[in-house]
């Protein structure tokens, strides 16, 4: 894999991303060729009538939150299992989506129903979960991956319970709208730019350290050796992989099996070079959510699903198919 | 004179409460190669990383081509000295040329991409552990004996002016054994590399080194030309075990005393 070789795929999945995006302005109860939609959103003329005001500020801000989010999962995904060293691991594994469905539950029990409210509630609660495992698994300052990993599954297990004493006190009519939240529902999310820009960000801090993460996969000694600051590098890891994850959970819910999926997928296709799978990844993770969405609210239309169900429906096949192929792959991974 | 590439003064190390060395004075110059023997769990692993720059020491102070690591930083240090790990932990597959081309890591400036030059460096040292035709393979099919010799292609291509090397003879059957330490001698001779490796192997040692480290446990040590300090006496002591000479002309082997 060469640098030219490299851009030449992601070139290739930003054009698969840009058509997913589009196909997701076309697609609705008003369905629009690929041309009005591209009037809809470029022309100036703003009496364009009801497509434009569809597109705009309908599908839009829906379908660039669910690209958002899908990316952020999906890069969160893929830094989580190079952190824990395990091609497993999901963005959710160290309790995040359990901390902020915890925030996000409690904030609608307590009569909130405004969404930036209980978006506030959600990020706090994953921030939260954030510190509560990096604090346990800190502890004596050891900073083991299994000792890191107990202590995330243990807080999202805590999570867990709470979610479900939550859901069991809750009174009936809110109860739907708990369980969408908790399925992961691009229905609510109306400010795209916000994880965008995390999106973004995140993506350029994490190539920056690409090719230390490279080492790593390789051993923390090795790693070591051949000049990359490990512990530092392990925090930097684990912080901007939760906070990626927070910013998504917050937006979407927590949608499920992108962020395995997707690392994964990319990992068989292209091989493990962090600088070529961590763009790929975010690029393919943001075209998968943002399909899986379009599904999510066109195919029993009116009706609307949860995005996260459709994107486990097709994930656990997928997956289980994956696990069955590459054994030995996944035996391995969970060695020191 | 030239410097030494590696120093080390008053050194003193433990683990878990037990002392490895204890007022550790040791030199390295260009060309002088080093073997630590000692036995299981003595501390050769941790003695090794803490000259690797990779732990601290509790007293002491390490210098590395005439700087300490803390100046030198860690990618500087990574283009000065390099370490043969005892366990390989690949998390993930990668191909065989790949896990070489790490070793170019602290060559290589942050936001580039290997050269098609490192890339052949790779190759080369492929070629030379005799891997060549396995560079497209996963690493993760390999089996132990030909992973050990894809680390040590890592290793290589380095380029490090130390090289640090913890059982480098594990997992590899006899010729491969030989081919290794002369490998890494011929690259440490033509390069006036240095070499402090961890052997299990009396005679190789002896063979293979100019200069032993003895670690008899409780801090206790003994550092000094091969040909002078290995003997059955020291190391019937070493190893808690009875060993024996054997003379063939001028060269001597050890072998331990077998009761049947």
């Amino acid at each position: 894999m060469n640098r030219r070789r490299a851009f030449l795929v992601l070139a290739l999945l930003a054009v698969i991303a840009a058509l997913s995006l589009l196909l997701s302005l076309a697609v609705g109860s008003i369905a629009l060729t690929p041309g009005e939609v591209w009037l809809a959103l470029f022309s100036a003329d703003v009496d364009a009538g009801m497509a434009n005001e569809v597109v705009r500020n309908l599908r839009l801000p829906r379908a660039l939150a669910a690209f958002a989010c899908g990316g952020l999962l999906a890069l969160a995904g893929a830094l989580m299992q190079v952190l824990l060293r395990n091609p497993l691991a999901d963005p959710y594994v160290l309790g995040i989506s359990g901390g902020a469905a915890v925030g996000a539950l409690a904030a609608m029990l307590l009569g909130v129903s405004a969404s930036f409210g209980l978006e506030a509630a959600a990020f706090v609660g994953a921030l939260t979960a954030m510190w509560l495992v990096f604090g346990l698994a800190r502890g004596d300052g050891s900073w083991t991956q299994t000792r890191l990993l107990l202590t995330g599954v243990i807080v999202a297990a805590g999570c867990g319970a709470a979610v479900a004493l939550m859901l069991s006190l809750a009174p009936e009519q809110q109860l739907r709208g708990m369980l969408f939240w908790l399925m992961g529902d691009a229905g609510e999310a109306t400010a795209p730019l916000p994880p965008l820009l995390i999106l973004a960000a995140g993506l350029l801090v994490a190539m920056f350290f690409a090719r230390e993460l490279n080492l790593l996969t390789h051993g923390p000694l090795l790693a070591a050796t051949l000049g990359a600051n490990v512990a530092r590098l392990r925090l930097i890891l684990y912080f901007l992989a939760s906070l990626l994850t927070a910013t998504a959970v917050t937006s979407v819910g927590s949608v499920g099996f992108v962020g395995l999926i997707v690392p994964h997928l990319v990992r068989l296709a292209l091989g493990n070079d962090q600088r070529l799978l961590l763009p790929a990844a975010t690029l393919a993770g943001a075209a998968l959510l943002t399909l899986a969405d379009t599904l999510a609210r066109s195919v029993v239309a009116p009706q609307q699903l949860p995005v996260g169900v459709l994107t486990a429906l097709l994930g656990v096949p997928v997956f289980l198919f994956l696990l069955a192929r590459t054994p030995k792959q996944a035996s391995r991974g969970d060695m020191p | 004179m030239s410097a030494p590439l590696l120093a080390c003064r008053h050194l003193a190390v433990s683990i878990s409460g037990k002392q490895v060395v204890r007022e550790l004075n040791l030199s390295l110059l260009p060309d002088q190669r080093l073997a630590i023997l000692g036995r299981n769990g003595v501390g050769k692993t941790t003695l090794l990383h803490t000259l690797a720059g990779l732990r601290a020491p509790d007293a002491g102070e390490i210098k590395l081509a005439g700087d300490s690591y803390a100046t030198l930083g860690a990618r500087c240090a990574a283009r000065l000295r390099g370490l043969l790990p005892q366990h390989q932990g690949d998390a993930f597959a990668a191909s065989v040329l790949e896990t070489v081309l790490i070793g170019r890591h602290p060559h290589v400036s942050r936001w580039d991409w290997e050269s098609e030059t490192d890339v052949q460096l790779a190759r080369a040292a492929l070629a030379d552990v005799g891997l060549a035709n396995l560079a497209r393979r996963s690493i993760q099919t390999l089996s132990g004996g030909e992973r050990q010799r894809v680390a040590l292609a890592t290793l290589l291509v380095q380029q490090p002016r130390l090289y640090l090397l913890d059982e480098p003879l594990a997992h590899l059957d006899l010729n491969h054994q030989i081919a290794m330490l002369e490998l890494i001698g011929q690259r440490t001779r033509a390069d006036h590399a240095a070499l402090a490796m961890v052997l299990h192997d009396v005679n190789l040692a002896a063979r293979f080194s100019d200069r032993v480290l003895l670690l008899y446990g409780e801090g206790e040590h003994e550092l000094g030309d091969s040909a002078d300090l290995l003997d059955a006496g020291r190391l019937t002591r070493l190893y808690g075990h009875p060993l024996r000479v054997l003379l063939d002309g001028e060269r001597r082997w050890f072998v331990p005393e077998i009761q049947a």
